[in-house]
């Protein structure tokens, strides 16, 4: 007989699995909303006064970081155990925050999809949404966030204290909190555009190219433990030397988001001094996880979760091709002077949040899968390589036609036309243009069934290992 | 971590520190500069605009003002210039106070409405919609440009406030703006904050802006 019960020990761990269901349904969500607003890029007419572009986009970025911050905190959860050995302390506050955080993003997503907008006043910021581009949460929200994330924090830390203290978890001790604090910035009210725009980026910039990528970091390194049984002590110091490059680049790599802001001149060398860096860690990443396998290969150490494991090789190609090599590409401000504000941002965006996050998300819930189920080894199975190509390749797609629509539009709206309203849309009809929109949406609908597939491989992998499992110990069994 | 002594190189101690500097490093430059550029971008006041002293961001009473987007020589990129006082909405007297409230209610409308999840506002936001950093400045809402005349209106200010409330008799391109329910006080507070954000000094972002048909001057 197939168990169905969950083999999880901890309750930390099936708290980490409720956080990646709830995450793995957002995700659907933000592809979702994708689709709609890639449709209207070619039919402006689809949905048009139902579901606005404005309103799908909001969605389509806000689903992406909160399930994105459900997979972390899961993540978190689940590997907490294994590290400290020791129960989480304080899980039954951690699972009565579970409820009340997804019960406020339901509330909260119903509202952007049935309110959209309100007048000009307090108000509407505090109850419907706050109108700043990913961190649109209304104030009410913000402040549930801040609440739940201080109750996640408190488990981690007491948990810490009380347990062994590995690297991993100093290193996301000491992350995690600088995560939490960042997002009190984005919280106030500013009548100026520019304070407003100088405070928001030290949110999402300090997250996406900070505090997120050292969060990555620890979680590959644990991942890279689990997987392929990676020494510790390589993976612990490997976790430090990246903490002080992707610090020591990412933090002052802030300055590319105040080139064009109203901000100071000397953000101009700042920003591309530091943010030319930023690509470096990221390259060592990759580097280290292949030599890691390489040496795990070498060795003929079994592989013991092969799906995890491959959805953090995408991680490290990702995150240094699309948060490295595509950040790049328009990072000087030499280049930028042009290229901000165009889809060449979207391209950057869309490689390498799937690069850098997405993937090693997947991964880690490949590693809750495998414990759920207390399975000593998974192997992939069809749905998970039709799954990670299609997706990959879905993203690599939409990156590609969102690089020559940037390339397109930058040419003959910022080069020939003077950045004016007619020459953005001289732009926008330029067939090239409309082609690389057609392509996006092409390699959006691949994305998606890659989606599906991933979605029936973690209903139906757990199952497969385990009848294999069982057929190779009635053969060795028979044999013996 | 207790470790044999082979290198600094393989001394997790080591990395650790230098991570802790490093990061400290450069948390620390990073409030410095912030403390150097929060007072630079703060708002200027009407005296400053009535003196000639340029601000990167000027008061709100801006609006008061014509403003110009020109190459400046000693910078090589094109700075706003500050001209002479010009009518908007009938009016040029708007005072300090009611300046800064006309376009923080702007920016208030700007927010709920979620302009930014289709349009940029100093090239950050949504890349389906034109950027609005320098749409006061745009030679579509001249005298000359295409929904000017469109709207029926005779300045620049009107004709946007027109197309911000009834966007959908104004179909400007396939991609319409949707009606959002802005009221007549909403729409002037809009078009208060994007002229305002005009005469930001963005560093010569959008560049060449208008170079088809000439730089737009105040003078």
């Amino acid at each position: 007989m197939l168990s169905r019960v969950m083999n999880v020990q901890y309750e930390s761990q099936k708290l980490a699995i409720n956080y990646f269901q709830v995450a793995l349904i957002l995700f659907g969500a933000q592809l979702l909303f994708g689709l709609t607003t890639a449709i209207q890029y070619l039919y402006p007419q689809f949905l048009f006064g139902i579901i606005d572009f404005s309103v799908g986009r909001m969605v389509h970025l806000n689903a992406m970081i909160v399930w994105l911050l459900y997979a972390m905190i899961g993540s978190v959860y689940w590997l907490l155990p294994d590290e400290t050995g020791i129960e989480t302390v304080g899980i039954k506050i951690g699972r009565l925050l579970f409820y009340i955080l997804t019960l406020a993003v339901t509330i909260v997503v119903v509202v952007y999809l049935v309110v959209q907008v309100g007048p000009g006043n307090a108000m509407s910021r505090w109850l419907i949404h706050e109108g700043r581009e990913y961190i649109e949460a209304p104030r009410w929200a913000d402040i549930g966030i801040v609440v739940v994330v201080l109750g996640f924090l408190g488990n981690v830390f007491a948990t810490a204290f009380k347990g062994k203290r590995t690297g991993i978890v100093t290193v996301l001790m000491i992350d995690l909190l600088a995560l939490a604090g960042l997002y009190l910035a984005g919280m106030f009210y500013t009548k100026n555009v520019s304070v407003d725009q100088f405070w928001w980026w030290w949110v999402i910039h300090l997250w996406v190219e900070a505090t997120w990528e050292v969060y990555v970091a620890a979680v590959i390194g644990y991942g890279l433990i689990k997987t392929i049984g990676a020494n510790r002590k390589i993976i612990e110091m490997w976790i430090w030397i990246e903490v002080a490059m992707l610090f020591g680049s990412g933090i002052l790599g802030i300055g590319h988001h105040y080139f064009w802001i109203g901000t100071p001149e000397y953000w101009l060398e700042i920003g591309a001094l530091f943010s030319a860096l930023e690509p470096v860690p990221l390259l060592g990443m990759f580097v280290h996880v292949i030599y890691d396998w390489g040496k795990q290969a070498g060795k003929r150490t079994p592989m013991t979760n092969t799906p995890a494991f491959s959805w953090f090789v995408v991680t490290t190609f990702g995150n240094f091709l699309g948060a490295g090599v595509w950040g790049f590409m328009h990072t000087l401000p030499q280049i930028n002077l042009y290229t901000h504000g165009t889809q060449w941002t979207a391209a950057h965006g869309h490689l390498a949040f799937y690069g850098a996050y997405v993937a090693a998300l997947i991964g880690m819930m490949y590693i809750g899968l495998q414990g759920k189920y207390g399975l000593k080894e998974m192997r992939m199975t069809a749905s998970a390589k039709w799954g990670i190509t299609l997706l990959t390749g879905g993203v690599l797609g939409m990156t590609m036609a969102l690089t020559i629509a940037g390339y397109v539009q930058t040419f003959i709206e910022r080069g020939q036309w003077g950045a004016t309203w007619q020459g953005y849309f001289v732009g926008q009809n330029s067939p090239w243009m409309i082609q690389a929109y057609g392509w996006r949406l092409a390699m959006g609908v691949v994305t998606i069934l890659g989606f599906v597939f991933l979605m029936k491989d973690m209903m139906t992998i757990a199952r497969t290992a385990q009848r294999e499992n069982l057929k190779t110990e009635s053969t060795a069994t028979a044999t013996a | 971590m207790e470790e044999q002594k082979i290198s600094v190189w393989g001394s997790v101690r080591f990395w650790r520190n230098t991570a802790v500097w490093v990061t400290g490093f450069a948390v620390l430059l990073l409030i410095w500069l912030s403390l150097d550029t929060i007072p630079q971008i703060s708002a200027g006041t009407i005296e400053d605009l009535e003196n000639g002293v340029t601000k990167r961001v000027p008061s709100a009473a801006v609006i008061n003002y014509e403003i110009g987007y020109e190459l400046d020589n000693k910078r090589k990129t094109e700075i706003p210039i500050i001209g002479g006082k010009q009518m908007f909405f009938g009016r040029n007297d708007y005072s300090e106070e009611e300046a800064t409230e006309l376009v923080s209610h702007g920016k208030m409308t700007v927010q709920s409405k979620n302009c930014m999840n289709c349009h940029t506002l100093l090239g950050n936001g949504a890349y389906y919609a034109p950027d609005l950093t320098k749409s006061w400045l745009d030679p579509a809402w001249s005298e000359t440009g295409p929904y000017r005349p469109m709207t029926g209106k005779a300045t620049t200010e009107e004709a946007m406030a027109e197309f911000l409330q009834h966007p959908n008799k104004y179909p400007t391109h396939a991609r319409m703006m949707p009606d959002l329910g802005i009221t007549p006080d909403e729409a002037i507070a809009v078009v208060a904050f994007l002229k305002h954000m005009s005469s930001i000094d963005t560093n010569g972002f959008p560049r060449n802006f208008n170079k088809i048909k000439g730089a737009v001057n105040a003078k």
